[in-house]
């Protein structure tokens, strides 16, 4: 079969696009090479990893597993949609760096992503909820207490809960009790 | 770059018809957490594809005319877990589908792609064998609906015959009316993992919440397909709710179910699990009926 194209037209980071792909093509694919978004990484490619995680319509996606054409009409973020017009960076993204909570980063913008739609739902979830919502990235290297604690900080300061937020400890939660001596 | 034969973009449910009667090697495509897989994998390499996800006409729950819980079979999991009238009328169903991979998977997978892959495993499965659930398949013909149970054919093969899809899951009135149910999902993580085996229990108990009117526990991995547990059922309804009857329920089931070994899991531990996951999955059903268990 000769190769197939399609014209697809979305929003991509706030601006609005027209973009020629092939049908064979996944959302990873169109963002990395036709548009240079880099920062949406080819992990797995078969949904396991979250490395590849967009928001599309206010709902997380990976983007691996979800053809390009798909993107038609829709609203596509991706971690460079973040940051601000001279590269300054979301409280999100600040979080990871002041909680030590990237190391080789690969999995990085895929976890942003996700955290960018909890701290931006209006929502405080339990410490239950976030990890189950930060279940579909896998971290090789951090060991996800630091990203947890990341979120949950960002999350509490979003809903005004400042003093909270700075009593998130090493544990990643708020009200953990004092270690008991023999520990 | 997926290695597709070709795509063919279905821009309505007659439309897809006519290009899976065009093409007819074509598979369909939904959301492609399983299609998508499979051709990265290998398995499915090559194929040609029409895809239906863009038909957003098969997205929503609703109530029909005919007072069914009408699911349109595009609708995601994450979307079937935050509806109003699953949450009210079959809130097990919205708890099941939210037990799938993770939330990414949750956001793209379709509740038409969970049962039209006939996987044992599907979440959703054992829920929607519970409930009585009716599969509409709209093709050159029409519209016609099956039964769950008959719609399950052998594992991975369910009755869906040449150019026709499924557009809706329809729960009827009679089986959501006054009922509630409870699954349980053993696996060895929390997330992003199938399950060993499955239970989906739901009881409609007597005014007086003293007596089982109605009792219905679906497994999946209990047997190639997903299955009731039907001599089970049998005993319990019109009994008394009481601890000796709910125990004797639970070790009934194994005359029903039909587990094997496989890599994940041995027979032995899934009859094992099959029997605890019954007794738990009642005794949560009959707390959420506002039903007590007399000891
Ligand atoms: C990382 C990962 C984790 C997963 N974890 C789970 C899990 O925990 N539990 C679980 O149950 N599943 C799991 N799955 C499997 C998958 O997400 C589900 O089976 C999903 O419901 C499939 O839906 P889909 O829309 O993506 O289907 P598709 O992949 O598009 O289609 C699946 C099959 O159904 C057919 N089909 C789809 N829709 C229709 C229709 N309307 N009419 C006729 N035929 C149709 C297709 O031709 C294909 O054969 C996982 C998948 C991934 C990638
Ligand atoms: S690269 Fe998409 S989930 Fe791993
Ligand atoms: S920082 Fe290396 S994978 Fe997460």
């Amino acid at each position: 079969m000769s190769k197939q194209y399609k014209v697809v037209h979305c929003t991509i980071n706030g601006k609005e696009v027209e973009q020629i792909v092939d049908v064979r093509a996944s959302l990873t694919d169109m963002l990395r090479n036709d548009f240079r978004l880099t920062s949406v990484k080819k992990g797995c490619e078969v949904g396991e990893c979250g490395a590849c995680t967009v928001i599309i319509d206010g709902e997380g996606f990976n983007s691996c597993i979800y053809l390009a054409v798909w993107a038609e009409g829709k609203e596509i973020w991706t971690l460079e949609g973040l940051t601000g017009p001279g590269g300054e960076l979301s409280d999100i993204q600040q979080a990871f760096i002041d909680e030590g909570a990237i190391q080789c980063g690969f999995c990085t913008p895929g976890f942003i992503m996700t955290s960018w739609e909890i701290v931006n739902s209006g929502k405080e979830y339990s410490d239950d909820e976030l990890r189950k919502l930060l279940s579909g990235h896998l971290c090789r290297c951090t060991g996800y207490e630091n990203i947890f604690r990341a979120v949950k900080k960002t999350m509490l300061r979003h809903l005004g809960k400042f003093e909270e937020a700075e009593k998130v400890n090493s544990q990643g939660i708020a009200d953990y009790p004092e270690p008991m001596p023999f520990m | 770059m997926y290695d597709i034969k070709a795509l063919y973009e279905a821009e309505s449910v007659q439309d897809a018809i006519r290009l899976l009667q065009e093409h007819p090697e074509a598979q369909i495509l939904a959301g492609g957490s399983d299609v998508l897989v499979q051709i990265r994998e290998g398995r499915r390499a090559g194929v040609e594809l029409v895809s239906i996800y863009m038909l957003d006409e098969l997205r929503g729950v609703s109530i029909d005319e005919e007072e069914n819980i009408r699911i349109g079979s595009l609708t995601s999991f994450s979307h079937i877990t935050k509806d109003p009238i699953i949450q009210k009328y079959i809130n097990v169903l919205g708890e099941a589908v939210d037990m799938v991979g993770g939330p990414q998977i949750r956001a793209i997978g379709t509740i038409g792609g969970n049962t039209c892959n006939g996987v044992t495993s599907a979440d959703s499965a054992s829920t929607l064998m519970a409930w009585d659930a009716i599969i509409e398949l709209t093709g050159p013909e029409g519209v016609r609906r099956v039964p769950i149970k008959d719609f399950y054919i052998k594992a991975k093969v369910v009755d869906i015959r040449p150019a026709e899809i499924q557009t809706a899951i329809l729960i009827p009135k009679e089986s959501y009316d006054r009922c509630f149910g409870h699954y349980i999902k053993y696996s060895m993580r929390n997330a992003l993992d199938i399950a060993t085996t499955g239970c989906s229990v739901n009881v409609r108990l007597s005014d007086d919440k003293k007596t089982f009117e109605r009792v219905r526990i679906g497994y999946g991995v209990a047997a190639p397909i997903p299955c009731r547990a039907y001599t089970a059922e049998a005993f319990l309804n019109g009994k008394e709710i009481n601890d000796e009857n709910i125990k004797k329920f639970a070790e009934t089931v194994l005359e029903d179910i039909n587990p094997r070994d496989s890599w994940r899991a041995g027979k032995a531990l899934r009859q094992h699990i099959s029997v605890v996951m019954a007794e738990r999955a009642l005794r949560e059903s009959i707390r959420l009926a506002g039903g007590v268990v007399n000891e």
